[in-house]
């Protein structure tokens, strides 16, 4: 019993002696997030010299005393860290390297969408990081997050999406891919969705007729797409996209420098459509069934030293459509006289090139050679009726750029020539067609390097189908105060109609077709001319420290001839000049600010008035919106390491009630109201960025599922005089869910 | 004798004329540091009669210029960049000027050249 009396005692001292000791380790992160053990910190009580320092292993342990209850971290090239040890173990302990001044970046983050203060033009920049908030996948879809483009859908069969700007539709817009102008003539309607939407690196938008430099056709404004050059573009990319309509995307891009002057990428886009689908069950497909392949070869060449810089690209595409009732069956049922259906096929092959060459010693004298030749051959029918075009077309551009006395006045003088053959079908009747065009233009640009910047151009064309005629424009920009812009144009736009390929849906319709022989060069009709009108105002202010960009713009554009699109008769399509008055006038008003750090929003309204005196009546444009509404809420967390990120965007588009064309004199059940009822798209999604290589993103389109309910009209007797599917004004199709990723390689 | 020597000395002149170079290349340095200096910079030297382009780089503080010699000269440009408040080597911009210059362009009190000082001590 003494014995183990003893041994207690024993053990009592034991744990006298055996002080409480406190442990933990001692960690930093690393920049890729991983924790790793830090050796020899320094470790001591708050205002006494008991210390001791963190093993190999980053552990540490110090002897308990009650007397102090702070412990100090500290570490040379580290902020030292104080904490309360009010427990045994104290776990990890992280510490944070010193900033060294020098290391610290401040980025100032540019905002994906870009209005200049000082270009003389009213011009939008468009970012790669915008197209990405897109569902996806081609340029008439990158639009849909844009406020100065609207997007509407052309018919109910093929579903395409065209755009408009300023209240008028896309053959007056001018397209340009780097410059050259791209989507023309047979390629109008589909064309947009011919360019995939990870080719392109930016595009600029401009309101009002653009720049001489690029012809005469445009006249409410131009769109340039820049595409990734070789040079400077990632090594790899590769996106996919499927959405729960059986919709896939495969788009890669591949680069290789051969040098430091030259490198070549080959892009490829592929999509496949393959889901038969008829939600609102009127037995004809919401949406084709279509495969596309898109294939590119860039070659880029630049010297610097110098002074030469070149590209050349190849492409080719072949796209096809298949759409019409379920049941269709493209070999038993073509050209059937109970089943209606329709393909559209199209094989198209693009090659450009351009050469520049800068003055090594005079940076400012330039001069540039641009030439495209393409070959766009698309064969379709729709039901029994038939459309073919063929399009070949030639264009070549010389530019010369030098200044007048000084860098203040610049100026840019060239020739231009361009040739195109149409060939087309029109059911049994064939139309052939060459307009050729050879003219030369003079831009002057002048800047006071204060307040007055202004472009001034003229072109002098001789065209065979259009004569001699002078392309004036003119645009002016004013600071009237510290941020503050305005701006004014004004400039004509000619261009001849191409009737069929510009409104290709009149064929998915019972309507005959009506041209009114006017005694022109073009189906008997003559040119069309319109001058484009506009003022706008630009302010960028600071509210609350964050940057507040607000702008207003009114244009109008008036047509002194037209080709009239006559949709007012439910039985008949014709085609006209104008007699009368046919004008447009667009107000948009834009509100963009930083709410929060990193969380933006952009409101835009806009109201568009746009008549056409009809051979009928007076009547506004159909299916135009007079009110628009337009939210986008974007957000996006700090970017951690290794470019980490979550990424929100939301956006609201609601569209005012259209006028629908007349149906009246169809029997009831085929008639339409007179005005369409106002309904809001809502599109969102949500990208997570997982490292700078790769990233995955899920989305949804119209998540409110806003369809039109009836978008064919006599949809169960397609072979009836009745059956009309142009006459669409809200989505066919209803919510749209998405999942993608994408994976680069720099 | 006489009208020989006039001759050859009007060819001289002539000649010397013609070297006058219409489109010169010249640079150097301009001290600044934003790209508010860099367009105070090549506007001050735009005005300038007989300057064609001026560009200045805000990271390599570099100023290139193409101007025709027969109406202007390097220290013409000089003495205008200095007038706006920037300046050139030994040329120094008068101190009620620069002190004129928004904050961002104080070139010459930058907290990196603050930090070289206090090193020193």
């Amino acid at each position: 019993m003494r014995f183990f009396f003893l041994v207690f005692i024993l053990f009592c001292n034991q744990l006298i002696f055996c002080q409480l000791q406190i442990n933990g380790t001692v960690v930093e992160l690393s920049e890729k997030g991983e924790q790793i053990t830090l050796a020899d910190v320094n470790i001591r009580w708050l205002n006494s010299t008991i210390g001791t320092t963190s093993d190999l292993n980053g552990d540490f342990k110090i002897p308990y005393s009650k007397d102090h209850q702070k412990l100090v971290f500290s570490y040379i090239g580290f902020i030292t860290d104080t904490i309360i040890a009010n427990r045994p173990n104290l776990g990890k302990i992280l510490l944070h390297r010193e900033m060294e001044l020098e290391e610290v970046v401040i980025k100032n983050k540019v905002n994906s969408i870009q209005k200049s203060l000082f270009s003389a033009q009213n011009v939008v920049n468009v970012d790669s990081r915008e197209m990405l908030k897109a569902a996806c996948c081609n340029l008439s879809e990158s639009f849909e997050t844009n406020p100065s483009i609207d997007v509407n859908i052309s018919d109910a069969v093929s579903g395409a999406k065209q755009v408009q700007m300023l209240g008028i539709n896309s053959p007056y817009l001018l397209f340009t891919q780097e410059n050259m102008p791209s989507i023309r003539g047979a390629s109008q309607v589909y064309g947009l969705s011919f360019i995939p939407g990870s080719w392109i690196e930016s595009i600029q938008i401009t309101k009002g007729s653009g720049s001489v430099l690029n012809g005469f056709e445009s006249i409410s404004g131009q769109i340039n797409t820049e595409l990734v050059k070789p040079l400077t573009d990632k090594k790899f990319f590769l996106n996919i996209y499927g959405n729960n309509y059986e919709r896939y995307e495969f788009n890669t891009r591949y680069n290789q420098k051969i040098n430091d002057k030259i490198a070549t990428g080959l892009y490829v886009h592929s999509n496949l459509r393959d889901g038969k689908i008829d939600r609102n069950k009127d037995n004809f497909l919401d949406t084709p069934i279509s495969k596309q392949l898109n294939l590119m070869n860039r070659w880029q060449y630049a010297n610097l030293e110098k002074g030469w810089v070149s590209y050349l690209n190849l492409q080719y595409l072949t796209d096809e459509k298949q759409t019409g009732q379920i049941n269709f069956n493209s070999e038993d049922d073509k050209f059937s006289n109970t089943v209606w259906g329709s393909e559209i096929n199209t094989e198209r092959f693009d090659i450009s090139a351009k050469l520049g060459y800068v003055f090594p010693k005079l940076p400012y004298q330039s001069f540039g050679y641009q030439t495209a030749y393409s070959n766009h051959n698309q064969n379709s029918y729709y039901g029994n009726k038939i459309y073919n075009i063929d399009h070949e077309s030639f264009y070549s551009n010389i530019i010369f750029n030098s200044i007048i006395g000084n860098t203040q006045h610049k100026f840019k003088t060239g020739i231009s020539f361009t040739y195109d053959n149409f060939d087309e079908l029109v059911n049994t009747d064939s139309y052939n067609r060459i307009d050729n065009s050879v003219g030369t233009f003079l831009e002057y640009t002048y800047d006071s390097l204060e307040k007055l910047s202004l472009v001034a151009g003229i072109r002098v064309d001789h065209s065979n189908r259009l004569e001699t005629f002078i392309t004036p424009r003119l645009h002016v920009r004013y600071s009237l105060w510290d941020k503050a812009s305005l701006r004014m144009n004004i400039g004509r736009g000619k261009r001849a109609a191409n009737i069929f390929a510009e409104n290709q849906q009149l064929f998915a319709s019972q309507r005959s077709i009506n041209i009114m022989a006017n005694m022109g060069k073009i189906y008997s009709l003559k040119p069309e001319i319109a001058w484009n009108t506009g003022v706008s105002f630009t302010q960028k202010a600071y509210l609350f420290n964050r940057l507040l960009d607000f702008s207003i713009d009114f244009y109008h554009i008036n047509f002194t001839h037209q080709v009239i699109v006559d949709w007012e008769n439910p039985q008949e399509i014709s085609f006209y000049n104008l007699d009368g008055k046919s004008y447009s006038n667009s107000l948009q008003i834009d509100l963009n600010y930083e709410i929060l750090q990193n969380f933006d929003i952009r409101a835009t309204y806009k109201n568009y008035d746009v008549k056409i005196d009809y051979d009928s009546a007076t009547l506004q444009k159909p299916l135009q919106p007079k009110n628009r509404f337009f939210i986008n809420l974007n957000y996006e967390t700090p970017i951690k390491y290794e470019g980490r990120q979550w990424r929100m965007d939301l956006t609201f588009n609601k569209q005012g009630k259209q006028r629908l064309p007349n149906t009246t004199t169809n029997p009831t059940p085929y008639q339409l109201d007179e005005f369409s009822k106002p309904y809001t798209i809502i599109n969102t999604q949500l990208t997570r960025v997982f490292s700078t290589k790769f990233e995955a993103y899920l989305g949804g389109e119209n998540i409110a599922n806003l369809i039109q309910k009836q978008p064919i009209i006599s949809a169960n007797d397609p072979f009836g005089s009745y059956f009309d599917s142009t006459i669409t004004f809200a989505p066919v199709l209803g919510e749209i869910y998405y999942l993608g990723i994408r994976y680069k390689l720099n | 004798m006489k009208t020989k020597i006039f001759l050859i000395t009007c060819v001289f002149t002539i000649l010397s004329l013609s070297a006058q170079d219409k489109n010169k290349n010249a640079s150097f340095s301009v001290k600044g540091n934003c790209g508010m200096c860099k367009s105070r910079i090549e506007k001050a030297a735009l005005k300038v009669k007989g300057v064609k382009y001026a560009n200045w780089s805000p990271t390599s503080k570099e100023f290139n210029m193409v101007f025709d010699e027969n109406t202007c000269s390097i220290e013409k440009v000089q003495k205008a960049i200095v007038k706006v408040g920037h300046d050139i080597d030994s040329l120094i911009a008068d101190t009620t000027i620069y002190d004129n210059l928004p904050p961002c362009c104080k070139y010459r009190d930058s907290k990196t050249m603050d930090m070289d000082h206090h090193k020193k001590k």
